[in-house]
């Protein structure tokens, strides 16, 4: 017999908002895929009574899993942000470990104030600080200005850094460097010296250190932060919409498009399952290359 | 020629001087250790010889070249630091291959002295494990296999074994003076352990303060302290005041708690002078008690009054007195008795001892 422990009990509560407000949307959610659009949002009724025949069907069709597969259009939105969170999540990487290490590797006294500097852009609105970057990126800034000066120089055309995939990407970045600063920082911090000092007397410059040591050792911060970074980023719609152009559209502009502005769910759902699967690919692909290298899920043993 | 020359090596940190125009010269196949309490500048010294700190002025010379500003990496020696330092995402093999595979060794060759490394530290049979699935006993000698697989020319050993118990120290204390014999590497040990100084080296350096205070074997730093914090860092002492009466043509004549008065012989008497003040030391294992008078040739002092005791085991402490004030340490080994203590505490007893088992320690220089 099942017995109610304390312990049961205890998880009992999240288990339970998990399913109602997990579980459930995600079911609600690949049944609406396989759904009839409604005319004006929404879907068709599922039970349809013919006025003429009094004939009952069901109203379920494949037609918007067909189309969606099938659909060019939807193929290269997903590409595309495939590609933009990869190059986001990697322009993270590269800008946060130096960030990271540098934190970590401070005086004890100064790592916290460090820390918060990394954390205060989180206390204003997200959308005040893509529009920030509007101003930074727009035609008449100063970066812009210094930006197209060298490229005329060079004798190549004039550009616009506002409203391009360029912008999308820098927004992105900034957005989420924290994300990947905080787990490299987590990792960062518990490395033992003796190792670095060790592999120096053992025979290694201060880049073979890094690169055997250091780096196989903050794996796990790493991948953390890549998967915090990547998630987010690919099914983002409001960076894409406020400093993209229409070159620049990810796939939750699409999803946002078919539930809020189409109105047609079921597409919106299909698209919103295949992003959600090959999220969860990518991140179990990820998970079983890096429990493949050796002892990395020793390394923070 | 000597493996290891330090030349007036001195650091500096802060306003802070920690190691104080040390030269040490230490010979090929030496067992040479660095023994003080924490804070006396043994660990800067090593890890200046490591090439993780510069000093501010002196050079080191390793088998006559200068290495005093080579990073690291381009010493020919290791260190075993304290903590093991053991890569935790490599395993045994890979760890002990590292220094091979930095020194682009071919992979054959890696694979065979890895091997025959493991086989000195009977570690073959956890080659492939990681470091955390080891016992700190296995991990210790993972790391002396790491610091030895390309034979260095010195080892360098920060406590090595400090974090494990007792009585595994003690059969690591073999295995380092064998791995010592048979590599031929020459070491240099810290540690504040002066147990495991005495019974390890082959010389000791006693340092105090970011200078050495005594530096000689084993036996001669024990039984022979040069100064007062030698005799008292180094196991129990007593240190009686004494005065000199004479300086005679081999030693000197001492009049030792105002009371007693005898010669020694000492080679360093030409540096005393008559009145000069300092201590007798002489260990307590070194006296002997009895309750009638003695009949040897020795010193003996008699209505010595036993304070107490501590019992050791294998030995027991006795706390004297005599003369009111001067009060005394003597051990005994328990050979006989299955009781404690031969002597009851506050009885009267006779205490003898050869002069020459102790000797004398100046306060000051010489005033004249």
């Amino acid at each position: 017999m099942f017995k109610l422990t304390e312990k049961h009990s205890l998880s009992l509560a999240p288990l339970v908002y998990l399913i109602l407000l997990f579980l459930l949307p995600t079911i609600i959610m690949v049944f609406i895929a396989f759904r009839i659009p409604g005319s004006y949002g929404g879907v068709e009724p599922l039970i349809v009574k013919s006025t003429s025949s009094g004939h009952i069907s069901i109203n379920m069709s494949l037609d918007s899993i067909k189309f969606a597969l099938s659909s060019k259009f939807i193929w290269q939105l997903f590409l595309r942000s495939m590609s933009y969170s990869i190059i986001t999540t990697l322009c993270c990487l590269g800008l946060s470990y130096p960030l990271a290490m540098m934190v970590a590797k401070s005086n004890k006294k100064y790592r916290d104030i460090l820390l918060l500097l990394v954390i205060i852009p989180f206390w204003s609105c997200f959308l005040i600080r893509v529009y920030a970057w509007m101003i930074i990126l727009g035609p008449e800034s100063a970066v812009n200005h210094a930006i197209n000066y060298v490229i005329e120089f060079f004798g190549f055309s004039v550009v616009n850094l506002l409203y391009s995939p360029v912008a999308v990407i820098i927004c992105l970045v900034y957005i989420n460097l924290p994300f990947m600063i905080l787990p490299l920082y987590a990792n960062l911090e518990k490395h033992d010296e003796a190792l670095i000092e060790a592999s120096r007397d053992l025979g290694a410059s201060r880049w073979q250190s890094f690169w055997k040591i250091t780096l196989p050792l903050s794996m796990p911060g790493i991948l953390a932060g890549g998967a915090l970074v990547f998630i987010p980023s690919i099914g983002m719609f409001v960076v894409p919409e406020l400093v993209g152009n229409n070159c620049s559209l990810m796939i939750g502009n699409l999803i946002k498009q078919q539930f809020l502005q189409t109105m047609n769910w079921p597409l919106g759902s299909i698209t919103a399952i295949v992003m959600t699967v090959s999220v969860l690919a990518i991140s179990a692909l990820v998970g079983v290359v890096a429990s493949r290298m050796g002892g990395l899920r020793y390394a923070n043993k | 020629m000597a493996i290891l020359e330090i030349n007036n090596i001195t650091k500096q940190f802060d306003d802070n001087l920690v190691v104080d125009n040390i030269s040490i010269n230490i010979e090929q196949g030496e067992f040479f250790t660095l023994l003080g309490p924490s804070g006396c500048g043994k660990t800067t010294l090593l890890r200046m010889l490591a090439g993780f700190i510069t000093p501010d002025s002196g050079n080191i010379l390793l088998d006559g070249k200068d290495i005093t500003h080579l990073p690291p990496e381009k010493r020919p020696l290791h260190t075993i630091f304290q903590s093991y330092a053991l890569f935790p995402h490599l395993t045994v093999f890979d760890n002990i291959a590292f220094p091979l595979k930095m020194a682009h060794w071919d992979k054959h060759k890696i694979t065979a002295q890895v091997e025959e490394l493991l086989e000195d530290v009977q570690l073959t049979k956890f080659m492939r494990r990681y470091p955390h699935e080891l016992s700190g006993g296995q991990k210790q000698r993972v790391a002396i296999a790491r610091s030895l697989v390309d034979r260095p020319k010195l080892l360098l050993l920060d406590e090595p074994l400090s974090a494990l118990d007792a009585r595994l120290r003690e059969h690591m204390h073999i295995e380092l003076v064998k791995l010592q014999e048979e590599t031929g590497v020459t070491f240099v040990y810290v540690t504040h352990d002066q147990q495991e100084a005495l019974a390890l080296s082959s010389r000791i350096a006693v340092m105090n303060l970011g200078s050495i205070e005594q530096l000689d074997k084993p036996a001669v730093v024990y039984s022979k302290p040069k100064t007062y914090f030698v005799a008292d860092f180094l196991g129990k002492c007593n240190l009686l005041k004494a005065q000199v009466l004479a300086i005679t043509d081999t030693g000197v004549k001492l009049k030792v708690a105002d009371s007693i008065e005898f010669e020694i012989v000492d080679a360093d008497n030409c540096d005393y002078c008559v009145g000069q003040i300092g201590w007798y030391s002489i260990r307590p294992e070194k006296i002997k008690l009895s309750r009638k008078m003695p009949t040897t040739e020795f010193m003996y002092i008699d209505k010595v009054v036993v304070n107490g005791y501590y019992y050791y085991g294998d030995a027991t402490l006795y706390e004297l007195s005599f003369d009111e004030q001067v009060k005394l340490q003597v051990m005994l080994s328990n050979t006989k008795a299955e009781e404690p203590n031969f002597f009851i505490d506050n009885s009267e007893v006779f205490l003898s001892f050869d002069p020459e088992a102790g000797n004398f320690i100046a306060e000051d220089q010489c005033l004249s």
